[in-house]
């Protein structure tokens, strides 16, 4: 049978692989910041089997990236908190929530060069 | 290793981020000159840091907590650390010097948001970067990374209007993307090798499965930071639609630090791995970028965009070194001429970029508008301001003294050397691009007002000086760079074939400016409609809408995964062939 | 039996993983999330990680759930209007054929990981009686790679600095969130009233046993952060304002605190962030009480997000 290592880095691949998906595909940014956090999730499991596979010297993981993955989780909160607090406050000040470059389109495309007088 | 010599490392990292810390605690009252102290503070800092770097010959290195790697983690400061801290503070300085008057704390003592939020973003943004320049490990790197995000999303949004936030809002994504895909990378690594550190990771690293994936992850997510081209989605609206203040931050500062990390990844931890085509692959994106970011930029109707557009364009010149830092079989990496040339780009753009936005937001400030076929008689109403943008034209167009001189020259050795003519191409057809949109804004400035031109606010004289002096160290950066760098590579700037050259350049940027740019720019496009124009024009509109097409999110966030897997096969294809 | 429980939970994972990315609610896909967390938290128990399923339920599926639960209620009106802007569907299956590459290239990389794996267990275990904790991940973060916690602090200042760069101006040095009410004879009052000493006196032994045990400062942080949203919601306290000394005070008292025991570090034990051989574990300790009442107070406020209130005359 498959190790638990095996399954869970393999599973931690297709959670990296399902968040890319869903943020190029999903157009709400409060679905990209969760597609963020699977793709975080996913990472971190990876990280969290190699240190299951790092067991060793009388402890039953890796303690260094255990210690990291504390780290990661609480970095990828502030970062999630401080997206969120952005969308909101785009959405307070403009009614909408959509990132599309023609809602903010640096120049306007419709000037057409026209004949100057 | 621990020696207090080297403790100025610790210091230029952790005294930025006292300073946010302080003038959190004493409000907006204080942080004005908290900032001022702390700059003063860093500056001296850093300076003695680069002289400990030189008196010692070789890197110095700090371990955190007297643990040493791999359990514990290292501060290292190599020439190319030092230099970039030196580039860094230089421009910080010069950046608070313009944003004194902007951003005074309020008359009536009541904190602001505003000001207040400016000055502890311009440290943190400080703090983070001398993290990563000086950062052994590749996690706290990530963290670095982190923090930088952190410190330059807030400046795009300072002026709280719709649009910013949501420029603002698309960078923070796109930049936590390229964070995920680094600490992949990282992560990878780790499992492979057992460490994070960089000079152990650098005797360990072998090409694999783990390390191709681990470098074209990380470097695709890095590149997604600096915004390369195509994977600029985010940079044109966030640099222009921040404060100028901010914008100097932004251009000239804050894609420094993911570039840098480009540069440790290649030539310390993986120089083995990456191979020659993965490194032309990467000065194919930065060619791109110049082509597109300037004929664009020529397009553009408002200055502050067209800075932005020139930013996405000089982005491309770092990243030409690449291939022209291999060793002569072409398989490793190593550090010399073509590094030192990427590093005096660098500083030379962050001098430069700074300098043009800060004169950009001057004449914003001072005329309530940007528009480009409107700016006629600025040259007169304000002259150090519109000599700031043209002497930061110049450095960028590489003129003599400039660091952007001597790098292309270095560069063009190198090519030379390695056969590697196309890029002798770019190297010298960039120049004329980058001479097209200055040609275009200084013909608009100069031009003489039909109405007489009534300014709004007169620029302080400060804010001005320190345009100014940004320039020019750009300008003459050339110079500076002597220590390492042999004098004989600088001519004499008045000598007949450097002046030639120039002219040929100016010349040439002019022709494009005249072909691609708006009519609606009647300085340089009004004469008649040509069939140069009825050729070129076209022309310009489809290298824009290749860069409207590359800005949507779909298809950046397509292009980053297909670029990663570009690289991944190149690197396999390199050892195979 | 074992493997039948990694191989459910997995496939629970994977499952509720793709719940997230495809549901067609933001709420929806948001509670998918909270569980989603949740089943991590038994995953990480699964691979000996306690303090990091801690970590996990915490702040992983606990704060972040919260966060984004409220978002999603905020945001429900917008969902119709953006989700015109879908990609067609020859860019999905171009999405999905590159998502399911990395896929498989991670997988390939999973799979040739090194046998025996690289791991530093051998050099924490010689080297921990020198800090003074049992936690070996205790060890890691506040000994051998103390910067790396230093910077998270910061991490969390930045954010929160970058949280109430997002005031609108006339909101300034005003109070996050709206004025919350309760009725005072109703139930939310009484769990506020009730349970915040519980709550307090857990965060706190879990924060205290972390030196030894699984446990640690974040997790305690965050459940006292919870006692304090939650006395919050009951409308028993209102939102600080953000301008308030103290509070700026607390904000920075960790952070500062660590870095003066860093440099206590160069003048007695050579280096920064260095403990001299018998004061490790005190120091330690101390640093970890003064980022308790930092931490805490930036988990809250960062859920409760930019000031929405300006300050009463």
């Amino acid at each position: 049978m498959i190790t638990a290592a095996n399954l869970f880095g393999l599973c931690a691949a297709a959670l990296i692989g399902l968040g890319l998906f869903g943020l190029i595909t999903n157009p709400h940014p409060l679905r990209k910041i969760l597609a963020f956090n699977i793709i975080g999730s996913g990472v971190f499991l990876l990280f969290g089997v190699i240190a299951y596979r790092g067991a060793g010297a009388g402890m039953a993981a890796d303690p260094v990236p255990q210690a990291l993955l504390i780290t990661g989780i609480v970095v990828a909160f502030s970062a999630t908190a401080l997206a969120v607090a952005l969308l909101l406050r785009l959405h307070d000040e403009t009614g909408s929530a959509s990132l599309s470059a023609e809602a903010t389109d640096t120049e306007s495309r419709a000037e057409q060069d026209t004949p100057s007088s | 290793m621990t020696e207090l010599g080297s403790l100025a490392l610790v210091l230029a990292v952790l005294l930025p981020f006292l300073g946010v810390l302080a003038g959190l605690v004493l409000g907006g009252r204080n942080v004005r000159a908290v900032a001022l102290i702390t700059i003063l503070a860093g500056l001296a800092v850093v300076v003695s840091s680069a002289f400990s770097f030189v008196q010692s010959a070789q890197p110095l290195t700090y371990l955190l907590g007297a643990w040493a790697p791999p359990l514990g983690i290292a501060l290292r400061a190599d020439g190319l650390s030092v230099a970039m801290m030196l580039a860094v503070a230089v421009v910080v300085a010069g950046i608070a010097a313009y944003a004194w008057s902007d951003f005074a704390p309020p008359a009536d003592g009541v904190e602001k948001r505003a000001p207040f939020m400016y000055w502890l973003l311009l440290l943190a943004v400080w703090g983070s970067l001398n993290l990563v320049f000086l950062s052994g490990d590749l996690f706290t790197l990530y963290v670095a990374l982190e923090l930088l995000t952190f410190s330059g999303v807030p400046l795009v949004c300072l002026d709280g209007r719709g649009e910013t936030l949501r420029s603002a809002l698309r960078y923070l994504l796109f930049a936590l993307a390229g964070s995920l895909l680094y600490l992949l990378g990282a992560v990878l690594l780790y499992g492979a090798y057992g460490t994070l550190d960089i000079a152990l990771l650098a005797g360990l690293v072998r090409p694999g499965p783990i390390a191709w994936t681990a470098a074209a992850l990380m470097t695709v997510g890095l590149l997604a930071k600096t915004a390369l081209f195509p994977l600029h989605i985010w940079l044109p609206p966030a640099h222009a639609g921040a404060p100028a203040a901010g914008s100097a931050i932004l251009s000239a500062l804050v894609i420094k630090g993911s570039w840098f990390l480009v540069v440790r990844l290649w030539f310390d931890v993986m120089p083995g791995v990456v191979t020659l085509s993965s490194a032309q692959l990467l000065a194919a994106m930065g060619a791109l970028a110049i082509l597109v970011g300037s004929i664009v930029a020529l397009r553009q109707q408002r200055l502050k965009l067209l800075v932005a557009y020139s930013t996405v364009a000089q982005i491309g010149y770092l990243f030409l070194m690449f291939p022209l830092a291999f060793d002569a079989s072409g398989a490793i990496l190593i550090n010399g001429a073509a590094l030192d040339a990427g590093v005096l780009q660098a500083s030379a753009h962050a001098t430069a970029k700074a300098g043009m936005f800060m004169a950009a937001g001057l004449i914003y400030a001072s005329l309530g508008h940007d528009r480009i076929a409107d700016l006629a008689g600025v040259a007169r109403a304000m002259p150090i301001t519109v000599l700031a943008f043209a002497v930061a034209g110049l450095a960028l167009m590489g003129v003599v003294p400039s660091g952007a001189y001597l790098a292309k020259k270095l560069l063009l050795d190198a090519a030379g050397e390695s056969g590697q003519w196309w890029w002798t191409v770019v190297l010298q057809g960039g120049a004329a691009f980058t001479a097209g949109y200055m040609v275009l804004v200084l013909v608009s400035v100069f031009r003489r007002p039909s109405v007489p031109v009534v300014l709004l606010k007169r620029a302080s004289r400060l804010s001005e000086a320190a345009a100014l002096s940004l320039a020019v160290c750009s300008l003459l950066l050339a110079l500076a760079a002597l220590g390492p760098v042999p004098g004989d590579l600088i001519s004499n700037p008045l000598a007949p074939k450097e002046l030639l050259s120039t002219l040929a350049v100016v010349v040439g940027g002019g022709l494009l400016a005249f072909g691609l740019s708006r009519r609606s720019l009647s300085a340089v496009a009004a004469a008649d409609d040509g069939y140069v124009r009825r050729i070129m024009g076209p022309a310009g509109a489809v290298f824009e809408r290749m860069d409207e097409f590359a800005r949507r999110w779909t298809s950046a966030s397509v292009l980053l995964l297909s670029l990663a897997g570009l690289f991944t096969w190149l690197m396999i294809k390199g050892v195979a062939g | 039996m074992m493997d039948w429980l990694n191989l459910g939970l997995a496939a629970l994972i994977l499952g509720l993983g793709i719940w997230v990315v495809l549901a067609r609610e933001a709420f929806s896909a948001v509670v998918g999330f909270i569980s989603y967390g949740l089943l991590l938290t038994l995953v990480w128990v699964q691979l000996s990680g306690v303090d990091v399923a801690l970590t996990e339920a915490a702040i992983g599926g606990g704060l972040t759930g919260a966060l984004l639960i409220g978002a999603a209620s905020r945001l429900k009106r917008t969902e119709n209007a953006v989700s015109a802007e879908q990609p067609g569907t020859a860019l999905k299956w171009l999405a999905a054929g590159l998502s399911a590459a990395v896929t498989v290239v991670l997988a390939v990389c999973v799979l040739a990981l090194p046998e025996p794996a690289p791991t530093r267990a051998a050099e924490v275990a010689a080297n921990i009686d020198s800090t003074g904790v049992g936690n070996p991940i205790t060890a890691v973060l506040l000994a051998f790679r103390a910067m790396d916690t230093l910077l998270e602090a910061v991490v969390l200042v930045f954010a929160l600095i970058g949280v109430w760069s997002l005031t609108p101006d006339r909101f300034w040095a005003g109070r996050p969130g709206n004025r919350q009410t309760a009725d005072p004879n109703g139930i939310l009052a009484y769990i506020a009233s009730t349970l915040p000493p519980i709550g307090i006196v857990v965060g706190l032994y879990i924060f205290w046993i972390g030196a030894d045990y699984p446990g640690g400062k974040f997790q305690g942080a965050t459940i006292l952060a919870a006692m304090w949203l939650l006395v919050i919601m009951a409308g028993l306290v209102d939102t600080p304002t953000i301008s308030r000394v103290p509070l700026r005070m607390a904000l920075v008292l960790g952070p500062l605190v660590f870095i003066g025991i860093g440099f206590l570090g160069v003048v007695s034990a050579g280096a920064f962030l260095a403990y001299p051989i018998d004061y490790a574990k005190p120091l330690i300790l101390t640093i970890e009480f003064a980022l308790m009442p930092t931490l805490t107070l930036i988990l809250g406020l960062l859920l409760l997000g930019a000031p929405q209130r300006a300050v009463e005359s």
